[in-house]
């Protein structure tokens, strides 16, 4: 039997076991307490522990995989930054610039996050969206938030 | 009689302007996420969820209600046209569906699709509001120890119930646990994992850990392969089911409304699993079985019938227990907790205009979603042809604006960021986003209950056995993991959820 290891179960084990990492290490700064009267610290390295193990289960699971599994599929990467970056952009400017500028940034870099929107094609939907989203939010559903911010205002 | 008085006080509440109104427009919008393929109602509730915020509670549960179970009509609509389920429960349906569609015969498809869902729904609806009080008042007994072995369960038994690595969904419920007990502390107060951010004390919002793993991991996940959609039918035209046809889908409908109103209550996307469990037993039980694959109408009664009572059903846990069944569910406490109402078995006590507004009117958005679904499919047709290139860059403006305006904190928009990334690598390395949503969501509680009762067993874990009803809830989830690591099982398991893949 030929032995292929599997680099999503691999993968993922060592995310479970970071993850625990983390949480364990920091839930060693809390009180833990006793089973009778637990601290804040008791049960999240109760489930730190176990997610280590369990995250150590899948590691030697995926070393020792027989079944061959399909490539990992590319990972988009224009799209993953240009898309989490237009979402971070809104956090950060919808306050300052306000919703119809913020938003039409962030429409305008998400629509470019497909390779199938050319850069006219994006400002159109972006355009669309805003127009849309300020008439419902704003004008229909009332949410106080400003069309124009503060960084606007001279 | 009890039931009638309280039907009536259900109708009384839906039967205004206001409520009418918004459970139209949850079932239009249900109805628009189901036919889009790419955005489904976990994500669709979850951004719409902080506008419902200014809304009366009642008004606000049922449009979120009508959501959720009009997605599983809407989906059924793209299944039979492109072949493509626009939700993961009406996978099934595309199967006979679609071939249906391809010999002409989408109308009969998509009339059997909505009558079937119709007769599910109302016979449900009645499921529901015959089973929930008896099961609220058992539920007025239970302590912290039936609780945390409830909550176990619910867990335990999800994961059993959905494909994929067991062990991996195990590893995204602790992980949805864990990010779960951030934030203040229940008893002392002490801030848990907070890294310094005043913003985290009262926890990570919900929204976000929703948006981000179901909404834009999605989206990342759809940007690897960017394909365009053939629309088969443009134009669906008689509607009408033949005597021949009627006489075949009518055992089909009723067994898949038992099968689903059964399916539904247990945790972990009931409603998925039924719709498969339907088309297995429709074509096990038929005389004719060669004809499933080829466009046998039965195959889409049984299935459709199954999902959409299965989808009615698991409100049950969410409204009796305080539990939620799955993410969508998680996201319906969310609503209730939002409102200020505790979601539990006081709810049907203290707030029975709200309990039996919500049970009628899905009987209502039934009705009005088979109005909306057939003289409207040339409509939902048109959607079809809307490119995935321009409804993306929309879901993420709107999960944008959603988020920020629950608490108008950009924090809670980063949050989208960090869980959006981490769902899509979690998701790309094959772990569902589902068991974290539902760990998320149960973690305070689990947490919660298992410190009271320890406090009440003096330190002693025994207490969660001596217990009888406790013990029986821990069996049963036990069991429920013991039967899905089985091979015997696992094989059917694996079988039951081929098609899907």
């Amino acid at each position: 039997m030929q032995h292929r290891k599997s680099v999503r179960d691999i993968l993922s084990g060592l995310i479970f076991i970071g993850i625990a990492f983390a949480f364990g290490y920091a839930a060693t700064g809390y009180e833990r307490g006793t089973a009778l009267r637990m601290g804040p610290g008791y049960f999240p390295l109760v489930l730190a522990g176990v997610l280590g193990v369990i995250g150590l289960a899948v590691v030697i699971r995926g070393l020792l995989a027989r079944e061959e599994e399909p490539p990992l599929e590319r990972v988009p990467l224009r799209g993953i930054i240009l898309l989490l970056g237009a979402i971070a952009f809104f956090g950060m400017t919808v306050r300052g610039l306000g919703l119809v500028p913020a938003l039409f940034l962030t429409a305008t870099a998400s629509a470019l996050a497909s390779r199938n929107n050319s850069l006219l094609r994006a400002l159109l939907i972006a355009a669309a969206l805003t127009f849309l989203c300020t008439l419902i939010f704003i004008v229909g559903l009332g949410v106080p938030l400003a069309s124009f911010g503060p960084w606007l205002r001279f | 009689m009890d039931l009638l008085a309280n039907l009536a006080l259900g109708f009384e509440t839906v039967l205004t302007p206001t409520n009418l109104l918004y459970c139209f427009v949850g079932c239009l919008l249900g109805t628009l996420v189901g036919v889009l393929p790419g955005i489904g109602p976990t994500a669709t509730i979850a951004m719409l969820l902080p506008i419902t915020f200014t809304f009366e509670p009642v008004t606000a549960l049922i449009m979120l209600a009508g959501i959720y179970y009009g997605a599983q009509y809407g989906g059924s609509t793209t299944a039979i046209l492109i072949n493509l389920p626009g939700e993961s429960s009406s996978a099934v349906t595309a199967i006979d569906g679609y071939q249906m569609a391809r010999q002409g015969r989408a109308g009969p498809a998509l009339a059997t699709a909505a009558l079937g869902s119709f007769f599910a729904g109302t016979v449900s609806t009645l499921v529901l509001a015959v089973a929930a009080p008896p099961l609220a008042r058992a539920a007025l007994n239970f302590g912290a120890p039936e609780y945390f072995s409830l909550i176990v369960l619910g867990l335990l038994a999800s994961i059993a119930l959905a494909h994929g690595s067991i062990l991996k969904a195990l590893g995204m419920i602790v992980i949805g646990l864990l990010l779960g007990m951030v934030g203040q502390d229940i008893y002392t107060g002490t801030p848990r994992f907070t890294f310094g951010f005043f913003e985290l004390y009262s926890g990570i919002n919900f929204v976000s850990v929703a948006v981000g793993v179901f909404g834009v991991a999605e989206i990342l996940r759809n940007l690897e392969h960017e394909t365009t959609r053939e629309v088969l039918v443009r134009k669906v035209s008689n509607l009408w089911l033949s005597r021949e046809d009627f006489r075949r889908i009518v055992a089909p409908v009723v067994r898949g409304t038992v099968l689903g109103s059964i399916l539904g209550i247990l945790p972990g996307g009931g409603h998925v699993l039924s719709s498969f469990a339907s088309y297995s037993l429709e074509k096990r039980s038929s005389s004719r079985p060669e004809e499933f694959g080829t466009g046998a109408i039965e195959g889409v009664a049984g299935p459709e019938s199954a999902n959409n009572a299965g989808a009615q059903t698991s409100f049950i846990p969410m409204l009796t227990l305080g539990i939620p069944a799955h993410p969508v569910m998680a996201l319906m406490i969310g609503a209730f907790i939002i409102q200020g109402i505790t979601p539990g078995p006081n709810v049907i006590r203290d707030e029975p205009a709200l309990f039996w507004g919500i049970i009628v009117s899905m009987w209502v958005g039934n009705l009005m979603l088979v109005m909306l679904n057939l003289p409207l499919i040339g409509v939902w047709v048109r959607l079809l042809t809307i490119p995935y290139r321009v409804l993306f860059p929309a879901i993420i403006a709107f999960a944008c604006i959603g988020t920020y305006s629950i608490s108008l904190n950009a924090f809670d928009v980063y949050a989208i960021v960090v869980f959006g990334i981490l769902g899509y690598v979690l998701i790309k390395f094959g772990c569902e986003p589902a068991p974290l949503l539902l760990g998320f969501v149960l973690g305070p509680l689990l947490e919660e209950h298992l410190r009271r009762a320890m406090i009440l067993s003096r330190g002693d874990p025994m207490i969660f056995l001596e217990r009888p009803i406790s013990a029986a809830l821990l069996a049963c989830a036990v069991a429920a993991v013991l039967v899905a690591v089985l091979p015997a099982v696992r094989k059917r398991r694996d079988e039951v959820f081929v098609e899907e893949d």
